[in-house]
Parts: structure tokens; C-alpha cells; sequence
């Protein structure tokens, strides 16, 4: 029973699709009004009619010269509407469509639904009060100021003339008895509310009004059909998904399987080269009318994963199309990560010990002076990070965002401290330190147990023990500031000894909360009965060990065989 | 930056600008056409620009590759071949040539004689600009042709796309493989390095500077720094005012080189897969090092040369297989930016 549902088409590029698209449709034995724009030229519009000229069904209205966003748009629409209820007085529903749209289903199939769906207007239609998703600052504005000139032809005056009214508190009357709807404009509305709209005896006065509105187009019908229409279902029957700037998303041939699996009876906008979606769904198919409901929100989540990914970007990537300037991150690194320092100092191969408890790749010193220590003190790491000192140190930083990035979905451990390399102004570790992403745990003082066990010229070793505790000390103070958003721990190397186990324990349940490490032995210490003396002989050459806490001259160290508790 | 000194250097990138643009225009006397079949241009067409010496066994796959791509129109500068690269390209059929045995570093490395070309040819075009040993990819490559990529980044405003440049290598000694003339190098270097970049960003140009990969780890651990460039802008919009600055890695005006998001999302962007290290890498070197036209401060790369000639192997238990523009975007060399 064809022929009830009438179609309007606003063409202005790419007609051999349009014309291909305007063939299907007209197959289906309904019939179709085409508004090709004014300014398609006159060879190629000849052209264009010539090759649609043996369907019967298949109309052209009165040209309009159409310019984005402005009232040239709904004149044209208005225009071929009124020609198509003229000519095919059977039509009872119309549908709009744009040269870049294409039917996914065949036209049986939406005259059905279109059937069990009696005088229904589908139109979206949301109250200019609230809606959000308009995008370049102007909602409201679009009704309540004048648009003389569209925003194509005259950027800069546009932007001025908008400014210009705001400051002299331009207010548009908005006529009475219409509330500002805006919605596409691709709807299918039924012959009754069309009729009402264009018949209305306020007409001219509404239109006199849009014709000073920006983007009307989104906003005529939108708005009219709440006079009008008796039952209206706020959406719009066509497929189409918007980005981050507004506008539309174009579909390309790798997207043939979501507009199937969308089952939805249009979508918009085409890439005019995708040969592969005109090929498959305008191909004549005697498949039986299916009753499946179009379920546009099928295709969100593809859309919605890229719209993200311009937006906010992938935590901890830096990439040649993604530099975020500081604060700006969005996550300044991809994955959480431990850094330990003094850990290595006190206990006897607290790496190997970690490894074994948790389940993370444990590194040496990273950042060590002479080359970075990662696990099992391979040569090239992951992604083809080097552990050459000179290319590390070239961008501390950028070794530390690789490594996080290259080794996502494993923890990475690694033991830090102030003989390591800094960067400039102890960069690195302000990095890690606003980084929610990184555990900091700190035993300070622990830099001066290798100097004690290495032993030497003591003058030598008073020397490096003053700078490393220089270092040290600002580190502490970094680490201490209002910024950081790291987890922080830090305790002295007499405070951690009291009791290593009571700390292990505690970073432990957040780096491996389900692990056993509770049940297991912890690390024995390495052997600091004369590093009390040590101190005291760092002391009496006149340079003043503080950050260890009150270490014991001669300590009394914890039982290594007893357990966590 | 004072807003004095922002003027002042504003100024002084223009008449760089200007100087360069005018130098290039000089440099087309030294171009002798071979072929020219511009005339072909048609409005929208993308049009690809290369100088290249020496090239014949590349060509068939690289032509091959941007044609796939959807580009139109090769012009392309023969810089003194002698394996037969000039006649091949003649022969094809939407190739115009031109033929130059001048200076390749007095031309800037090539740029300006490209630049002459483009500034002539090149306006209102979408332009690709390589080497013939770069192959460009992106999202959705296989399936959306270069046509459908520009009409999009257009549609949003953008005038250009960057890219990575990526070293693919293969496994083993650099002249242990085997590769015949006109076979497509992508089959021969299958690795790369996946995850040892580094960017800084140069205040000036705006533009960021990408180093890493296996060559700065393999030949320029003792000087970062002077490790090669990756940052490539190999495709814009050209207007006949625009100026490849330093080969393709920046641009003026200056906001040709924010190919990059610093608000925390991502740009669309792509790679350009690096196919340099062929087995005739260790010849080509070696002549280069002779002929001394590669680099502004000759001497300084001997070493670099040195180490190519010996073939090394760049390989490691850290490279990554290619297999596809898929894999790239998901370990972040390459994004699609909101193109879903």
C-alpha cells in the first residue's frame, strides 16, 4: 500500500549519490520531492534531472540559493514540502532527507513501522531552555538576537554583530505562544501537522521571525509542530551522531556493520565515497519486511570511544598529536607505580624479595647514574627504552611516561634516591610526586648505609654523605609540600627499623592487596652494627647526619626470622 | 615572552619566511622539466611532492602505496639519479618530472626546489610531502582514502595533519635480508620501536620535537641530541604562502606545526612508516658520506655513517612486530583523534 509516504530532499553536492539514493526511494513506489540548491550549476543540475527524469514519482521544487544556517534552508524545505502535498494528495506522512543520507532498510519496512505508529510526529524537538549540547556558545541567543548575515560568508562579522548586540542587551520578542524548540532537521512528520504549519494564519508572522533566527532550520519546525501536532515522539527517525564541535559524524564503508546492526531506517551524513555502504543497502534485496526496531544507541559507543579520545586522550600518552601542557594531563601518567627509596639500602635484596611477594616488575634504580637498573638489568627494555644513562637523562621525564605506557596493566616497582639522577631542579620527582598515580615510600637517611659499607678515604665518603643529604633534604621538602598528589610515606631509617615489618605490611596491602605478603618472611637487613659508630665518626668530623632520626650508637636489631603481623 | 619580543620574533619568522620563499623561487631555474603533466590537476585532486636520487627499486611499491591512498598527481624532482629512476617515472602516467643535477644541500636538502614546486602547483591542494622512503599511514587507512580523510580534517578547521616518523628494521644484520627491486619494503623491515620517544616542545615554532626510536639508542646514545628529528607534517592544506621550514618537521606560519593537542586530548595524527633500512643502506651510506649533502655540518655524522656501513643489527627482545595501523593507535603513535 505505496504511495502514502512522501519524501523531501535537499541536495547540494555529490548529486550522482543523491540521484542513486532518490532512485531506491522512488522504487518503493512513494513519491519524492528534490530541492536542489540555486547554486549548483546549471549543467550539472540538467544533468542530474535528466538522469531521474523516467520516474514518474519524482518532483523538483522551486530553487532556493541555500546558505548554512540561515532561513534559505527552511525556505527551501517549505517550498518542496508545500510541492509535494500539492502534487501527490494520497501522501500522508513526510519524511526529510538530505543528499548525504541513505536508507538502511528497505521503505516497506518504515512504511510498516510508520503504520503501526498512527499519527505520530517524529521530530526532535527539546525546549531551547534545556538543552546542552549546542555547541559554539550560543543557545538561547540564537533566538533572542538578529542574524542578519550567516556565519560562512562573514566570520569576523558575525562574531562582532553578536558581540555588538550583547552589549547593547539586544532582546528579541519571541512571537507569542511559541517556546524555542531546537532539534534536526530531518523528521518525518504527518500530513495533518504539516498542513497546520503551513496553513497557520500566523505564518507570515513566524516566519517574518525565523528569518532573523541563527540556524532556523533546527529550530522552525521544532518549534511550530508543538502548536500543532497532536502526538509528538521526540526524535528523529534518521541515524546520526554528533562530535565534539557539533558536527556530524560521516559514516565510511568500516562502518557497515554497525548501521546494520543499528537497524535504524536512515542514516546521515555518507562520505560520498564509501562504494561499499551505497552498494550493500541500496542494493534491491526481497528480503521479508522485518519488524526490528531501529536502535540508534547501538553505535554510541563507537562514536562516544573517538569523541573521548579527542577530548580527553589517553591517560600518560605523549604523543606527536597529544602534548598536554602541565595540569593538563588528564592523568600524568598511565598506570599506578611504586617508588622506593632506602629500601634497597637497608634490607639484603629487597628486589628480589618483592618480586617474589608481589606480582610487579621490580626494577633496580631507574634512574642510578651509570645506567638504568631495570629488572633482571636488561639492556633494552620494554618498548625500546635504553639503559643508557645519557639517553635516560636526556628526558628523565619522558623515560619514566614510556616505560609507564609501554608496560600498562603491570605494576612497576622501582627503587629511587639522592644519588640518582634528578633532572633539573629535582623535576623528576615534583613530577612523580603531583602524580596520583605514584606510591612514594621513603626511609631517610638510608643513602649513608652503602657509604658505611663501602668504606674508604673518609674524607671522600664525609663529602658525598653531606651532598646526598643536602639532595635528601629537599626531596623531603617536596615530597612535604601543599601540591603532591602522590601517596606518600616517609620515615626515618631509626623509626622504620623499630619495626619494618608494621610499613611493609601497610604498602604492601596497596600494591598487592590480595597477596599473602602478610604470611611471609620478611627481608633480612643488611648488617649495621658499626653504622652507629659510622654516624658518630661522620659527626666528629663536623658534618651533622640528621635525616636517619636517632640512630642508636650500637642497635639492637629486630629478630630477621619473625613474621609480619 | 614580552609582547615586544613576541612582535619582534612574529617579524622575524615572516621575513624568514619571505627570504626562504623567494630563495625557492630562485632555485626553479634549476629544475629542467622532463615531464609535465600538471595540466591533469584537477580542483580537488591531492597531490603528492618528492625529491629523490637514486630510488628505482623503491618506486613501484611507494607509487603503488599513494595511489592506494587515493593520491592524483606525483610531481617529483629526480636529483641526478643513475639507476634508471627518472625513465620509470616518466613512464607513468599521472607523474610529472622534473630533473636537476644542482646541490642537494644547497637546495636545502631538497626542500627548495619542492617548495618551488608547491608554491606553483601545490595552492588550494591537499598536498602529501615525502621521502621516497616514507610510507604514510593512519586510522582507518585501508578503508578511507586520503579524499576522505582531508574533506573531514577540513570540515573541522584544520589545515594539516602531522605524523611520527617510525623506523621499521628488520631482524638481524641490516644487509643479511634479502629484498628484490620493486618488492614492497614492508615485507623485509618488519620491527619497530614501539615505546622509547621522546618530545619536547620548541617555543619558538610551537612546534614539538620527537627523537628516539632505534636510532637514537643505537647511534646517538653518547649524544641525544643530535639523534635524527621524528616530528613530520606531511600533509597540508597548501597555500602558496606556506614554507616547509626544515625539511618536512616544521612550517611557517607557525600554527601549521600544532599538529598537537595540549589540553589533554589527541589530534588525529598519523605515522610515516620509515623504510631507510633496506640492505642498500650500507652502500647508500657510504656514497652519502662521500657526497657529503645530507646534513649542515658534514663531519659530524661520520660516525653515524660509520655505523650504518657496518650494518648493525637493530633488533632487540623489545622490538615490536608491524602488523597494521590498529596496533599503532593502540600503543599511542598514532590516534584518531574523534575520526570514529
Amino acid at each position: 500500500m505505496s504511495g502514502r509516504l512522501g519524501f523531501v530532499m535537499l541536495v547540494h553536492t555529490a548529486l550522482d549519490r543523491a540521484a542513486q539514493v532518490a532512485r531506491f526511494l522512488a522504487a518503493s513506489g512513494n513519491p519524492l520531492v528534490i530541492h536542489i540548491d540555486a547554486r549548483v550549476g546549471a549543467a550539472e543540475h540538467g544533468r542530474f534531472v535528466q538522469t531521474l527524469a523516467d520516474l514518474p514519482g519524482v518532483r523538483f521544487s522551486r530553487r532556493h540559493r541555500c546558505e548554512w544556517g540561515t532561513w534559505s534552508l527552511v525556505a527551501a524545505m517549505l517550498t518542496a514540502a508545500q510541492t509535494l502535498l500539492d502534487a501527490f494528495p494520497r501522501v500522508e506522512r513526510v519524511y526529510t532527507l538530505s543528499g548525504a543520507c541513505l536508507p538502511l532498510r528497505p521503505v516497506a519496512d518504515l512504511e510498516a513501522w510508520l503504520d503501526r505508529h498512527p499519527d505520530t510526529d517524529f521530530i526532535e524537538s527539546v525546549n531551547v531552555a534545556d538543552v546542552n549540547w549546542t555547541k559554539g556558545g550560543l543557545s538561547e541567543e540564537r533566538f533572542t538576537l538578529y542574524f542578519p548575515i550567516g556565519f560562512k560568508r562573514n566570520k569576523w562579522l558575525f562574531d562582532r554583530l553578536v558581540d555588538a548586540q550583547r552589549l547593547l542587551r539586544t532582546r528579541r520578542e519571541v512571537p507569542d505562544g511559541l517556546t524555542p524548540h531546537i532539534g534536526s532537521q530531518w523528521w518525518c512528520l504527518t500530513r495533518a501537522t504539516l498542513n497546520a504549519i503551513l496553513t497557520d494564519p500566523m505564518r507570515p508572522h513566524y516566519d517574518g521571525y525565523f528569518k532573523r533566527v541563527w540556524i532556523p532550520d533546527e529550530s522552525y519546525f521544532q518549534t511550530l509542530v508543538r502548536l500543532h501536532a497532536r502526538r509528538i515522539e521526540g526524535r528523529s527517525l534518521t541515524l546520526g551522531k554528533f562530535d565534539h564541535q557539533g558536527r556530524p559524524h560521516v559514516f565510511y564503508d568500516d562502518h557497515l556493520q554497525l548501521l546494520r546492526r543499528s537497524d535504524c531506517f536512515m542514516a546521515r551524513k555518507i562520505w560520498q565515497g564509501a562504494d561499499r555502504l551505497y552498494a550493500h543497502f541500496l542494493a534491491p534485496r526481497d528480503a521479508p519486511l522485518s519488524d526490528a526496531e531501529p536502535q540508534p544507541s547501538r553505535i554510541d559507543r563507537h562514536f562516544a570511544r573517538a569523541t573521548s579520545q579527542r577530548i580527553r586522550g589517553r591517560a600518560g600518552l605523549y604523543m606527536a598529536s597529544r602534548f598536554p601542557v602541565a595540569n593538563r594531563e588528564n592523568g600524568k601518567t598511565a598506570e599506578p607505580y611504586s617508588v622506593f627509596q632506602g629500601f634497597t639500602e637497608v634490607f639484603q635484596d629487597f628486589e628480589g624479595w618483592l618480586a617474589a611477594v608481589a606480582n610487579c616488575r621490580v626494577h633496580g634504580h631507574l634512574f642510578a647514574p651509570h645506567k638504568a637498573e631495570f629488572a633482571g638489568r636488561e639492556k633494552i627494555f620494554a618498548g625500546g627504552l635504553s639503559d643508557s644513562a645519557t639517553l635516560r637523562d636526556y628526558n628523565p621525564r619522558a623515560f619514566l611516561t614510556n616505560l609507564l605506557w609501554s608496560t600498562r596493566g603491570e605494576r612497576q616497582c622501582f627503587q629511587f634516591g639522592p644519588a640518582d639522577t634528578q633532572g633539573r631542579n629535582l623535576d623528576l620527582l615534583r613530577f612523580m610526586a603531583t602524580d596520583s598515580n605514584a606510591q612514594i615510600s621513603v626511609i631517610s637517611g638510608a643513602w649513608a648505609v652503602p657509604l658505611y659499607r663501602a668504606g674508604g678515604d673518609f674524607g671522600t665518603l664525609r663529602k658525598e654523605a653531606a651532598r646526598l643529604q643536602r639532595i635528601e633534604s629537599q626531596m623531603l621538602d617536596l615530597l612535604q609540600s601543599p601540591e603532591v598528589r602522590a601517596r606518600i610515606r616517609i620515615w626515618t631509617m631509626a623509626e622504620f627499623l623499630e619495626n619494618p615489618a608494621e610499613p611493609l605490611h601497610t604498602l604492601f596491602d596497596e600494591i598487592a592487596p590480595h597477596s599473602q605478603a602478610r604470611l611471609m618472611r620478611i627481608p633480612d637487613l643488611v648488617d649495621l652494627s658499626g653504622f652507629g659508630t659510622f654516624l658518630q665518626a661522620l659527626r666528629n668530623q663536623g658534618m651533622q647526619p640528621v635525616l636517619m632520626g636517632d640512630f642508636p650508637l650500637t642497635p639492637a636489631s629486630p629478630d630477621p626470622s619473625h613474621r609480619m603481623k | 615572552m614580552s609582547g615586544v619580543a613576541r612582535i619582534w620574533q612574529a617579524y622575524q619568522l615572516r621575513r624568514k619566511r619571505q627570504l626562504r620563499l623567494g630563495r625557492a623561487l630562485r632555485k626553479r631555474r634549476e629544475l629542467q622539466v622532463l615531464v609535465n603533466r600538471t595540466d591533469a590537476i584537477r580542483p580537488r585532486d591531492i597531490l603528492l611532492f618528492a625529491t629523490l636520487r637514486n630510488e628505482r627499486a623503491r618506486l613501484p611499491s611507494f607509487l603503488a602505496h599513494y595511489r592506494r591512498l587515493g593520491v592524483s598527481q606525483f610531481l617529483i624532482v629526480d636529483n641526478g639519479s643513475t639507476d634508471g629512476s627518472a625513465d620509470y617515472l616518466g613512464a607513468q602516467p599521472e607523474v610529472s618530472l622534473w630533473h636537476t643535477t644542482a646541490s642537494y644541500r644547497d637546495s636545502r636538502f631538497g626542500m627548495d626546489w619542492v617548495q618551488g614546486l608547491l608554491m606553483r602547483y601545490g595552492h588550494g591542494h591537499w598536498c602529501v610531502t615525502v621521502d621516497a622512503d616514507e610510507l604514510l599511514v593512519y586510522p582507518h587507512h585501508d578503508t578511507r582514502a586520503l579524499p576522505a580523510l582531508t574533506e573531514w580534517l577540513e570540515a573541522g578547521g584544520e589545515e594539516m595533519f602531522g605524523a611520527l616518523m617510525l623506523d621499521l628494521y628488520p631482524r638481524g644484520p641490516l644487509d643479511s635480508v634479502r629484498f628484490a627491486p620493486g618488492q614492497d619494503p614492508l615485507e623485509v623491515l618488519t620491527w619497530y620501536d614501539a615505546g622509547n620517544y621522546t618530545i619536547a616542545r620548541k617555543p619558538g615554532l610551537e612546534a614539538l620535537w620527537i627523537q628516539g626510536g632505534p636510532r637514537a639508542r643505537a647511534f646517538f646514545a653518547d649524544q641525544p641530541a643530535r639523534a635524527p628529528t621524528l616530528t613530520k607534517v606531511p600533509l597540508v592544506k597548501w597555500h602558496w604562502r606556506y614554507l616547509y621550514l626544515n625539511s618536512t618537521h616544521a612550517l611557517l606560519p607557525r600554527h601549521l606545526n600544532r599538529i598537537y593537542d595540549t589540553e589533554g586530548g589527541e589530534k588525529p595524527s598519523g605515522v610515516l612508516l620509515h623504510t631507510k633500512f633496506l640492505p642498500q643502506i650500507a652502500a647508500k651510506s657510504a656514497e652519502e658520506k662521500q657526497r657529503r649533502q645530507h646534513f649542515g655540518e658534514p663531519g659530524a655524522f661520520d660516525a653515524y655513517y660509520d655505523a650504518l656501513i657496518a650494518a648493525p643489527d637493530l633488533w632487540t627482545p623489545a622490538s615490536t612486530p608491524y602488523r597494521g595501523w590498529q596496533q599503532l593507535e593502540a600503543e599511542g603513535l598514532m590516534s584518531r583523534g574523534g575520526w570514529g
